[in-house]
């Protein structure tokens, strides 16, 4: 099979037109290719450094968080930064960090893995990045004008009202939230277009590799649980800028409106987080185990029970606000049920496992403290699924302990897995296994050492969001030993940075299947060229790349049919650079502060340049090239190009 | 039922090794029960907690195993593909049924208990034999009101064995109830009535906090519920009912009349109630702030974080924000003010003199100092 060799000095795709507003920068090196990109590969990679860097502001945060409980009535955070950094933690986590990482590994693998060249809206793709990054630039920058929001990542009403809270830092909340929900509801959009519509020929959904089905589910949870929470942002900027009432209890405002819509939204949001590190371990087991997922048809499925069922128990984070014991059975039971799928796919994940030849990467390694960290923390869920523990266990720090095990030891250690598994396709390079398992053991015994003493902390009656607790109630010694862990973790994280930075230029060369990988993402080169695949991919079998490795393996004597086609006539069309989808983004920010200071001039030339970069945007056109990969003769991976009419 | 109870819990203690090794009691400890709420809710815990032992066991078990047994020794042995297997209808059945066992014995318990503890009384379901309290959250101290202009702030009196109904209400922002000996949360919202029932079995001091974030000082929003028996508890409501309007009486002790002056002077009672009057003798209408009646009863200051020594009194009249940061208690004496020891002095003897002539000061903090 030929590989073009393409790349770099050889791309010379043809400017725009001569009327084009913005000239669309060519070529694939510095800055304003970066800044106009509309490649998946790009912007899955913006995505993940973005996230790690959100993932580092996070981490200090917490740290400090960890320094100040070291010690009862300690003083090193007063109450009010406290409340900064608790809030910006699961602010950052939560919408910054986990949600895009899993988005990230998604924009860079949906496409490789079901043989399409890009997702369906390019320009979209990188207007919902660029949005993301504004969003959270702007959330961040609310430490140097006057203080982040300390209201709590869930900000519940009233204590958001501009009486219980006049500072600014409720409406960086409000309006960063809203901003990066934009960038996240079009990402969500253009994943579902582009799974429904562009695999391969012979990849019929029941072939779609499990990351890519459960990032289709997780992108209908983003497209039904985002609306709620804009609504919810809109009432109170409304409340805070324009004077309405919505969440002022003064004027008879009922402030469990908010937790409503606010859950809502955020339980499906953990699943948005959950279900992608689900899809990665159902890629990773298989890969290391060496043998097929386990039960295919039932991951899927139960992946997409998990996330209709998410819409139905909203209401088990608002068990103690006195919705009486009828709404607590129905929301308790309809929190149980979900215990089933889950349950289902742990067994199948052991099930892959079994009678396999298990290869102990670093990633695998991190799969597997997956598997135990998040069954531990499925238990607990349980538990706290039960009303009347409940009322003792929400809000006390067997809470924390629990959603950082299912979110933390969960989502994270799973994307930590991923990133091991496929830094490799996506630079070209291998992560030193061995920093990475040094790494390993440092970071996983660190989380438990943190967090499994919070599971004590919360049943001896500490209360979560407290800036210090009193002496002798026998708190002391395990927030001591919490405290400590943050060091072994910490060295962990720090180790891990270090392995991945190095790895991108010392790394061992990778190879294209450094894993003996299944699925077709290894049957492209490492990095992919910038048009992913120079055949078009055919499927004829669930594992699409291994079923080509080993066909005797999974169809006996059977040899299967060819894998890929050249592509047709038109060659692969390469969509042009653009300036419109990072102007309309950057336009966001001014907007954002715009409203923020009630600066309605700001305001309104900045939305006046969101609608003109969107003309801009619309009538620009695709744009780009036609390019045609020569199989064999004497031009042998050379290719042409010809400009798009 | 006392010695079931407990011969029960160091059971529990004995099967789970990683719990018996350390005790996890405590006056703020959601495993030291001392009412039926609270127990029913630590039952329904344990519950859930033997069950998880086994799936936890099971998981990491087969985890345990397959990581020796199926391993690949060498890239050789790796390279031999294992069966590719790609499931088991059966198997997957099967355990699909295990979790659905599982749920349904987590399921059972939780429904029964959920109405036994969480149903709400209706207020023509009161009996005679209920006490009802409104309980009120404010940034960031507790407002009991026993009716009849009985009402304390930070500590709440009940009597043993009698069902207590907290009905609750908020101020400001949300506020959240939780005596976690007693019973579990329930959240303080502004215009929405909740309440929380429970009883305590024996005599005895038990810690509460506000479990829901309301900044500034919510870390120090502390209060204490004093259970005591029959008698104790209608001495120690009687002798709120009975007490003078202290704030207008000269008082005999040349210091506590300087107190009670200072007080005055000072302010105190432009914020605080002291059995209900201002110092010129007109009653107070709505208080927003702690009422200061019978202080001297008091077994704790500065929202229940400090027991209530004339040193701890002193210090937190003195120094309000350093004993608790964020609060709004304005501090009234400048750090080289030649006045402010003998004025602290003054008003602190003043204060823990209310009450101390009634006949509940004894027996009250006899009673309850005694337990813990």
């Amino acid at each position: 099979m030929a590989i073009g060799k393409v790349g770099g000095a050889d791309y010379e795709p043809h400017g725009a037109g001569g009327d084009a507003l913005l000239q669309r920068p060519a070529g694939y090196a510095g800055i304003a290719s970066w800044l106009t990109t509309v490649d998946h590969k790009r912007l899955g990679i913006l995505y993940i450094l973005t996230s790690f860097m959100f993932m580092g502001f996070a981490s200090i945060e917490a740290f400090l968080i960890r320094l100040q409980l070291l010690s009862p009535n300690n003083t090193l955070l007063s109450p009010d930064v406290y409340n900064q950094m608790f809030t910006m933690h699961g602010v950052t986590m939560v919408f910054l960090a986990i949600m895009p990482l899993g988005i990230g590994f998604a924009n860079y693998m949906v496409p490789l893995q079901i043989g399409a060249r890009d997702l369906a809206f390019p320009r979209l793709n990188a207007f919902g990045y660029w949005a993301y990054l504004a969003g959270g630039l702007f959330l961040y920058t609310s430490f140097f004008l006057g203080g982040a929001p300390d209201v709590g990542w869930f900000a519940y009403a009233p204590l958001t009202s501009l009486s219980n809270n006049p500072g600014l830092g409720t409406d960086f909340y409000m309006i960063g939230l809203f901003v990066g929900g934009i960038g996240t509801l079009v990402t969500a959009m253009n994943l579902i277009v582009t799974i429904v519509n562009m695999r391969a020929p012979g990849m019929t959904m029941m072939r779609v590799p499990v990351f890519t089905w459960l990032m289709l589910v997780t992108s209908f949870l983003i497209i039904f649980a985002f609306p709620p929470l804009t609504i919810a942002l809109f009432q109170v900027i409304m409340d805070r800028s324009f004077g309405t009432l919505f969440y002022v209890p003064e004027a008879g405002a009922m402030p469990i409106l908010w937790q409503h819509l606010f859950w809502i939204f955020g339980h499906p949001e953990v699943y948005i987080i959950i279900l992608p590190a689900f899809g990665v371990i159902s890629e990773i087991i298989p890969t290391f185990s060496r043998k097929p997922l386990f039960g295919y048809p039932v991951i899927i499925l139960s992946g997409i029970f998990i996330g209709f069922m998410g819409f139905a128990v909203w209401t088990h984070h608002m068990f103690t606000t006195g919705l009486g014991p009828v709404v607590n059975t129905a929301f308790a039971l309809t929190s149980f049920v979900i215990g089933i799928p889950t349950g289902v796919k742990v067994f199948n994940w052991l099930g892959t496992m079994w009678g396999g030849k298990i290869v102990f990467t670093t990633s695998m390694l991190y799969a597997v403290a997956f598997l135990v960290t998040f069954t531990l923390g499925g238990v607990t869920g349980i538990m706290l699924a039960v009303p009347p523990f409940d009322a003792q266990a929400q809000d006390s720090y067997f809470v924390v302990a629990h959603f950082h095990f299912v979110m933390g030891g969960g989502a994270l250690l799973s994307f930590f897995a991923a990133l091991f598994y496929w830094f490799p396709k996506m630079t070209g390079r291998m992560i030193s296994e061995r920093l990475g398992k040094i790494s390993f053991w440092l970071l996983v015994p660190g989380f438990y050492v943190i967090f499994f003493p919070q599971h004590f902390l919360g049943l001896m009656g500490m209360p979560r969001r407290t800036q210090t607790y009193v002496e002798g109630i026998g708190l002391e010694i395990w927030n001591q030993v919490s405290t400590f862990g943050t060091f072994i973790m910490g060295a962990g994280m720090l180790l891990l940075a270090f392995a991945v930075l190095s790895a991108f230029r010392n790394g061992r060369p990778a190879g294209n299947d450094p894993w003996d990988g299944r699925t077709l993402e290894w049957s492209t080169t490492s990095p992919p060229p910038y048009y992913d695949f120079d055949r078009q991919p055919v499927v004829n079998d669930r594992d699409a790349h291994w079923v080509q490795k080993y066909p005797e393996s999974v169809h006996g004597e059977r040899v299967p049919e060819s894998a890929s086609l050249p592509y047709d006539a038109g060659g692969i069309h390469i969509p042009g650079a653009s300036w419109y989808p990072f102007l309309a983004a950057v336009a966001m920010l001014p907007m954002s502060y715009g409203l923020l200071y009630n600066n309605w001039w700001v305001l309104g030339i900045s939305l006046l340049g969101i609608v003109l970069a969107t003309y801009g945007w619309a009538l620009e056109g695709v744009g780009g090239k036609h390019i045609h990969i020569d199989h064999g003769g004497a031009d042998h991976g050379r290719h042409r190009e010809e400009t798009d009419a | 039922m006392q010695v079931r109870r407990r011969l029960r819990r160091s059971l529990a203690l004995a099967v789970l090794p990683p719990l018996a090794a350390c005790d996890f009691g405590g006056p703020q400890s959601v495993l030291d029960p001392q009412g039926p709420i609270a127990q029913a809710q630590q039952d329904l815990f344990l519950w859930t907690y033997y069950l998880s032992w086994p799936v936890m066991i099971l998981v990491v078990a087969v985890i345990a195993y397959s990581m020796w047994k199926f391993r690949a020794k060498s890239v050789e042995d790796a390279k031999a593909l294992p069966h590719q297997t790609h499931g088991h209808t059966t198997l997957e059945i099967a355990w699909t049924l295990i979790p659905v066992v599982l749920v349904i014995l987590v399921a059972v318990p939780t429904v029964r208990t959920l109405f036994a503890t969480e149903s709400t009384i209706a207020a023509s379901q009161y009996t005679d034999d209920d006490v009802v309290i409104r309980a009120t959250g404010y940034q960031w101290w507790f407002k009991f009101d026993y009716g009849d202009g009985v009402v304390t702030s930070s500590e709440m009196h009940i009597p043993v064995g009698r069902r207590v109904i907290v009905e609750l209400d908020a101020a400001d922002v949300l506020h959240s109830f939780w005596v976690p000996n007693l019973a579990g949360k329930r959240d303080m919202i502004p215009n929405q009535a909740n309440q929380v029932w429970f009883s305590a079995d024996r005599p005895g001091v038990f810690y509460g906090q506000c479990a829901e974030l309301c900044l500034g000082a919510h870390a120090y929003m502390r209060f204490r519920v004093i259970a005591s028996e029959e008698e104790d508890y209608r001495a120690w409501l009687a002798s709120f009912r009975d007490a003078g309007a202290t704030v207008q009486t000269v008082q005999a002790d040349p210091q506590i009349e300087r107190g009670r002056q200072l007080v005055a002077q000072k302010g105190c009672i432009a914020c605080h109630t002291i059995d209900g009057y201002y110092a010129d003798g007109t009653p107070v209408g709505g208080s927003e702030f702690p009422n200061l009646t019978n202080f001297g009863l008091r077994l704790t200051v500065a929202t229940s974080m400090l027991d209530a020594t004339p040193e701890n009194v002193a210090r937190w009249i003195r120094y309000p924000d350093a004993v608790k940061p964020g609060n709004r208690m304005p501090t009234l004496w400048t750090g080289d003010d030649p006045n402010a020891e003998e004025e602290v002095a003054a008003i602190t003897a003043y204060l823990l003199s209310l009450g101390r002539d009634s006949g509940a000061a004894t027996a009250t903090l006899g009673e309850t100092h005694g337990n813990r």
